[in-house]
Parts: structure tokens; sequence; C-alpha cells
């Protein structure tokens, strides 16, 4: 048996290639839905943001980029001029078509990941099971899951996500499942000694107090599924990674060099968003007393009730005007 | 009828429960059977009857599976064997549901280090348990602003548990576990994480409400004298098994046992103690010159509750508490009205057995004073360390030693 074994092949690339076969020839009803929904609501949202006014849309989110940051310059200066250089350089749609395919694989990921994580937390067994699945999916280079995404979906944007969201979704799983189980003993023991059912526990101990622990998982995965979007560019997947993708193609260093630095520009933009969001939300939460609390919490009404007026009138003008 | 009756109950941590217990019915040491089995017996065929109004103590050494008989109780942890009898039902029998309903209207825990949710503001960590339970929120701010008012907290109420000092949290655990209105109160070192002379606060706050409230209290302490202050009766327990259950007179004139003996005997290393051996540096308010907001301040920054006022010499005036600073700084009336001057004071070769006579229903610690000028000041904490301390022969008596309240055994 063994030395068959040393001397024969064992045909692992085939049986995966045929399980791969037979979910895509099973579920090829669903994936077809699924590619379908996904590619009109990406384009929807793609064409819904390219639509408006790019000059209204850098100034949403450099105010938004002041009061989130305390009313400091660096990010709303930063996000200014990277913003204008995107535009300059006429990568504008593209630096959208990017946005969406990150926003919407990000809300993937941690519509999937959260849950994911709570499940491990709760069950030694289920975390025994989940960790190893995330290793796994953490060592395997990226765009290795483009190819069943083309096998399942074809080309375009929706196989985009579908990796990103593979490769992206295990920070959010583990550091929810961190979280929680982080939560003090004795808390826990209070919360059940009152008689909490599992999902008061869940939503008035655990997920409050795991809340930073998680939301630094989402900022990672956020960040993963960006550096996804190059190689998403390989599948058909639109955007800055396209750019990048045909500048090495063809070895255009300068084309490569102005592609890049936009997804850079727009990488430290959602990043530093997410962290300040990240840290208002815990802030809110320490607030000294309620006064302070109520106040702070009417200004940022005021900024979002704000913002939606702006894209609301915004879009209202440039309808008129045609 | 008793409203808890504990029936051979016992708990078993790891696999091998069967060798296990095989093997303390051997008298085998609890090191080896966990040595041969692997397993722990946190509790050993532990019975009693806990009388309605009741104050019952638990008490024994860290170790000696006192948290794991309080939480077999309430079922944080599943019996081994045994029944919790409780209003006819068996609490290590009933589903989910049943335990669930008793844990929201009959019982609740206070802990050793408050357990308050740090999310939360005061009143809404009180009014957990009726949230819970599905009461309305104006129902529930009222019956848990109840509760925090009984506890002196109102006014803390919308503030969040990091706030408040470290007694204060506990009188909000406390206020938590009333504002259910359960019957049975579960205490688990609830008062050991606190320093001596809050803790002595809080024990004649608990007699103070027990008295208007009459719950029944299942209380655990490691410290003999809290045991002896709070419990109608006491039980001592030492590796998981209880070794003798009475009122504190009994257990301190008939010892079931030696390891009953050896635990309360007062040591005669009281006699040759003496103030100086156990006094504390005392925190001092010069009245002549400093003000409310400074005492309460110093109060603030040493974690206690009173200071002993002094004039520019260090004599001792009398005693500043908290409440009086803060009622001062609210009228505006000078701080020597609010002097308490009733403070005790000992010189400082008064032996440790007098000065237990002194303290024990003293409620400000007291003051070592020579010529009129405070030395130090000593507290009941010491004084009972001195007298229950086994070891008290490596004291150095000609050395002022500081002698370290407990705080606590985890
Ligand atoms: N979850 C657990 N698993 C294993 N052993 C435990 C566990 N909890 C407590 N024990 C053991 O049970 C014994 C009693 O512990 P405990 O009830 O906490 O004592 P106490 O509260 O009196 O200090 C100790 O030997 C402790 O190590
Ligand atoms: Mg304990």
């Amino acid at each position: 048996m063994l030395p068959n074994m040393l001397l024969q092949q064992l045909p692992v690339a085939d049986w995966v290639e045929s399980i791969t076969n037979w979910l895509t020839n099973t579920l090829s009803g669903l994936f077809g839905f699924i590619q379908t929904v996904g590619q009109g609501l990406m384009d929807w949202m793609t064409n819904y943001l390219t639509w408006i006014n790019p000059f209204v849309m850098i100034a949403i989110v450099v105010i938004g980029a002041f009061f989130i940051s305390g009313r400091k310059l660096g990010l709303a200066t930063f996000s200014l001029i990277g913003l204008l250089f995107v535009l300059n350089q006429d990568l504008w749609s593209d630096l959208m078509s990017t946005f969406t395919l990150v926003l919407i694989s990000s809300l993937v990921s941690v519509v999937i990941g959260v849950p994911l994580g709570i499940w491990s937390s709760k069950s030694d067994r289920a975390q025994a099971v989940i960790t190893p699945i995330l290793d796994f999916m953490q060592t395997m280079p990226g765009f290795v899951y483009l190819i069943p995404a083309v096998a399942f979906f074809g080309i375009g944007v929706v196989p985009g996500v579908f990796s990103s969201v593979i490769f992206a979704l295990p920070p959010t799983v583990r550091m929810t499942n961190l979280g929680i189980r982080q939560v003090p003993e004795e808390l826990v023991e209070a919360a059940e000694s009152f008689g909490s059912t599992g999902s008061q526990r869940l939503f008035k101990l655990d997920l409050p107090l795991a809340k930073n622990t998680i939301m630094a998982g989402i900022n990672q995965t956020i960040m993963l599924s960006l550096s996804m979007v190059v190689m998403s560019s390989m599948i058909g997947a639109p955007g800055l990674g396209r750019g990048v993708l045909s500048a090495v193609q063809r070895a255009q260093v300068g084309t490569g060099f102005v592609n890049g630095i936009s997804l850079v520009i727009l990488a430290i933009i959602i990043d530093r968003y997410t962290q300040n969001i990240n840290r208002l939300m815990s802030a809110e939460s320490k607030a000294i007393d309620k006064d302070a609390k109520l106040k702070q919490m009417k200004v940022r009404r005021g900024v979002l009730i704000g913002s939606i007026v702006v894209i609301v009138v915004s879009a209202i003008v440039q309808a008129v005007m045609g | 009828m008793p409203v808890v009756e504990v029936k051979n109950l016992t708990k078993v941590f790891g696999r091998k429960t069967k060798a296990a217990l095989e093997m303390v019915k051997d008298k085998k040491s609890k090191n080896e059977i966990l040595r041969k089995t692997g397993s722990t017996v946190g509790v050993y065929d532990a019975s009693f009857k806990v009388e309605k109004g009741e104050i019952f103590v638990i008490m024994g050494l860290s170790g000696s599976g006192k948290s794991t008989l309080i939480r077999l109780i309430n079922r944080l942890i599943e019996p081994t064997d045994g029944s919790v009898m409780v209003d006819g039902d068996d609490i290590a029998k009933v589903d989910k549901d049943k335990l669930r309903e008793i844990r929201r209207t009959k019982m609740s825990m206070v802990f050793q280090n408050f357990g308050l949710f740090p999310n939360r503001t005061i009143l809404e960590n009180t009014a957990y348990g009726l949230e819970i339970r599905g009461v309305e929120k104006e129902e529930r701010n009222k019956r848990a602003g109840e509760a925090l008012k009984n506890l002196h907290l109102y006014d803390f109420k919308d503030q969040l548990p990091s706030q408040l000092s470290g007694g204060m949290q506990q009188r909000v655990g406390l206020a938590r576990a009333l504002a259910n209105d359960p019957e049975v109160l579960l205490m688990d070192e609830a008062f050991s994480a606190l320093d001596p002379l809050i803790r002595k606060e809080m024990q004649d706050e608990l007699l103070e409400l027990q008295q208007k409230l009459q719950k029944t209290i299942i209380f655990i302490t490691h410290d003999l004298n809290e045991a002896l202050r709070l419990g109608d009766r006491i039980t001592i327990m030492r590796d998981g098994q209880i070794q003798q259950i009475g009122t504190g007179e009994e257990i301190l004139t008939t010892p079931a046992n030696d390891y009953v003996k050896t635990f309360v005997q007062d040591v005669d290393y009281s006699r040759v103690l003496t103030a100086q051996n156990i006094m504390e540096p005392a925190s001092l308010l010069n009245i002549q010159a400093e003000g409310p907001n400074i005492a309460l301040r110093r109060m603030k920054h040493d974690k206690i509750s009173m200071l002993l006022a002094v004039d520019r010499e260090r004599k001792l005036q009398g005693v500043i508490t908290a409440e009086a600073a803060r009622d001062a700084k609210n009228t505006g009336k000078d701080l020597v009205d609010y002097l308490d001057t009733s403070i005790p004071t000992i010189a400082k070769d008064t032996t440790v057995n007098d000065i237990f006579n002194i303290i024990y229903d003293a409620k400000t610690p007291v003051a070592v004073t020579e010529n009129g000028k405070v030395l130090g000041v000593v507290i009941r904490g010491s004084v009972i360390e001195a007298l229950a301390d086994e070891d008290a022969e490596s004291i150095d008596t000609n050395d002022i030693v500081d002698v370290q309240p407990e705080k606590g055994d985890k």
C-alpha cells in the first residue's frame, strides 16, 4: 500500500475539479441568479455614485472627514488633495467601481463573518472546525480563489466579490470570536445569574463589550478586500485594479503608478474613516455624563442629516439641469 | 419551612467523577485525588437548610469550595450529584426555562468583583434583572431607582461603574440584586475586595437592610470576623466538605473538630501585640486650613471614607466623614460644624486584646495618640487579623509593622 502511494500520484487536483464542476452544474441556477442580481445591484450603485457630481462627493467626504476626526484638518486635507488628484487623472469612475466592489464585499464579509464569529465563540466544537478553515483560507494565495469564482459565476464583478469575501472574511470571524470570548467571566456569570436568555446575553453583554475588537476585525477585512481588488481585475472586475493590471501587462510604469497611487489614496481614506468611526462609537459609550453624550450624538446626527440633504439636493439640481 | 434546602450536593470538576468520589470516601486528600484521577472535588456531600430571613454564612479558606457551592445553588455550575430545593423545585433537575424563571424571580447574586456591566449606567445596571424580565422601561427605572435610593446611590444613577469607588460599586451590585426583589440573595465574598473601613460600613448597611427586608441571604466570606458579625449561622468548609454548621457562639465555644478549633481559636498573641504594631498611617485633614473639597479629594485618592481632623499641631479634633464633607460643601458651612468628635483614642501601648473591645462596636477606626497628637490609626481588619493570625509569632513586637488588610482570595 505504502509503496503504491509513493509511486502513484494522488489525483487531488482532479477531485477538486470534479467537486467544483459538480457544484457548478448542480447549483448553476442559484449561481446564475446571484450573478444577475449582484451584477445589477453593483452596476446600479456604481452608476449612482458616478452620477453624483464628483465635486459634491469630494465635499461630502472632506466635511465628513473633518467632523469624524474630531475637527482636525489632517484627514480632511488628505482626502481633498487625494480625491482631486484621482479626478484630475480621469480615474474617477474607476475609483467609484472599486469603492463599490470594496463596500459590497466588506458588507457581505461582515454579514457572514460576524455570525460565524459569534457561533464559534459560543461553541468550542464550532471553533475547532472553523479556526483551521480560516487558517487555510488566509494562507492560500488570494488569486487561487479566482478560479472557482470564475467557474461559478463566469467573469465580472460578482466573482470578484466572491473571491474578495473568501479572502477577507477571516479577520472578522476571528476578532468577533476573540472579542466575545474575552468578556470577563464574572460578567457572564452576572448576566446568567439574572436569568438572561442566550440572545439577551448576546445583545446586552457580549456584542457591546466585544464591539471594539469586532470593529478592529472589520477594519482588517475592509483592507484585505481592497487588496483583493487588483487580483479581481484579472477576472474582469472593473475599477482601479484593471488599470494596474493592464499597466503591468504592457509594462507601462507611469499608468501603473497613477492607478496604484489612487488605490492607496482610497485605502487610506477608508482605513482612517473606519478607525475614526470606531473611536467615536467607543467614545460614545464612555462619555462622561449624559449631557456630553447627548450633545455629541446631536452633532453627529446633524452631520449625517446634513450630508444626506446635500446628496439629495445635488441629485435634484443635476436632474433639473439635465 | 426552609427557603433553601441543600441535600448531598456534590461537584467534581473533571472526567473521572466516579473514581474521584470513591477516593473521597476513602478520605484521600484533594491533591492525591487530583494526581490520580485528574479531577478536583469542588464540593462533596454538602447538606444544610436555610430558613427565611436568615443570614447563612459559608466560610473557609481559599479553595475550600465556597464559590463552587454557592454557584451550585443557582446552577451557574452543574452539580454532579445531590439536590437544591427552592420553593418545592429541585434546581438541580429543573429544565432551562424553569431555571431561568427561578433565577429571574427567586434569587439574585452579588459578586466579589461587583460584576457590573461597564457599558451601562448605574441605573441601567440596577434595572438589568427587570429589563430582561420584560418589565416596561418606566416601571423598571422606577423600581431600580427605589433600590438605588435604599442604598443612597440615586444621585449617581447616570454615571458609569468605572466612575465610582469600589464600595459604591458594590452597593450598586447589591442594589441590582435587590431591585429584582428576590427571596434569596447569594453573596460570594461580596465585601472581600473592599478595604476594611468600607467593608465594615457595608456590613452595617447589609444588616440594616436585612432588618427591613428580611431576605434569605447566603453569604460567603473567608473572614472569621465578617462571618461572626453577619451570620445567624455559620458553616465552616474545608476541601469541599462541611466541617461544622452552627451559630457563631457554637462555633467558637464547641468547635466540632481540630480543624475548626484552629480556625477559630483566639491566639494569645493579643496580649503581646500593641497598637503600635498594628497601626497604619492615618489620612489627616488640617481642619484649620483645609476645606471640604480637599477632604473629598483626599478621601477619593486614599480610597477611604473618612479622615482624621487635626489642628496645626497635629492634635486630634475628630473625624470628618465623606458625607459630612459633602454636606459641608453643599451648604457652604464650615467643616468644623460637621466634626464628629466621638472617635475613640488609645495609647500606642494598648494591647490588641483591649483594642478589640474598644473597636468592636466603634463606627470609626481608633486613633492612636500621644499627648493628643495623632500617631496613626488602627482599623478593625488589622485587629482581627492580629487575633486570628496563626503566624503571629513572626511579628516582631518591637517594630511597627504594616499589616495589610486581606484583599480577597482571588
Ligand atoms: N471550573 C473549574 N474547573 C476545575 N476546578 C475548579 C473549577 N472551579 C473551581 N475549581 C476547583 O475547585 C476547588 C474549589 O474552588 P472554589 O469553589 O473557587 O473555592 P473558594 O471559593 O472557596 O476559594 C478549588 O480547588 C478549585 O481549584
Ligand atoms: Mg471563591
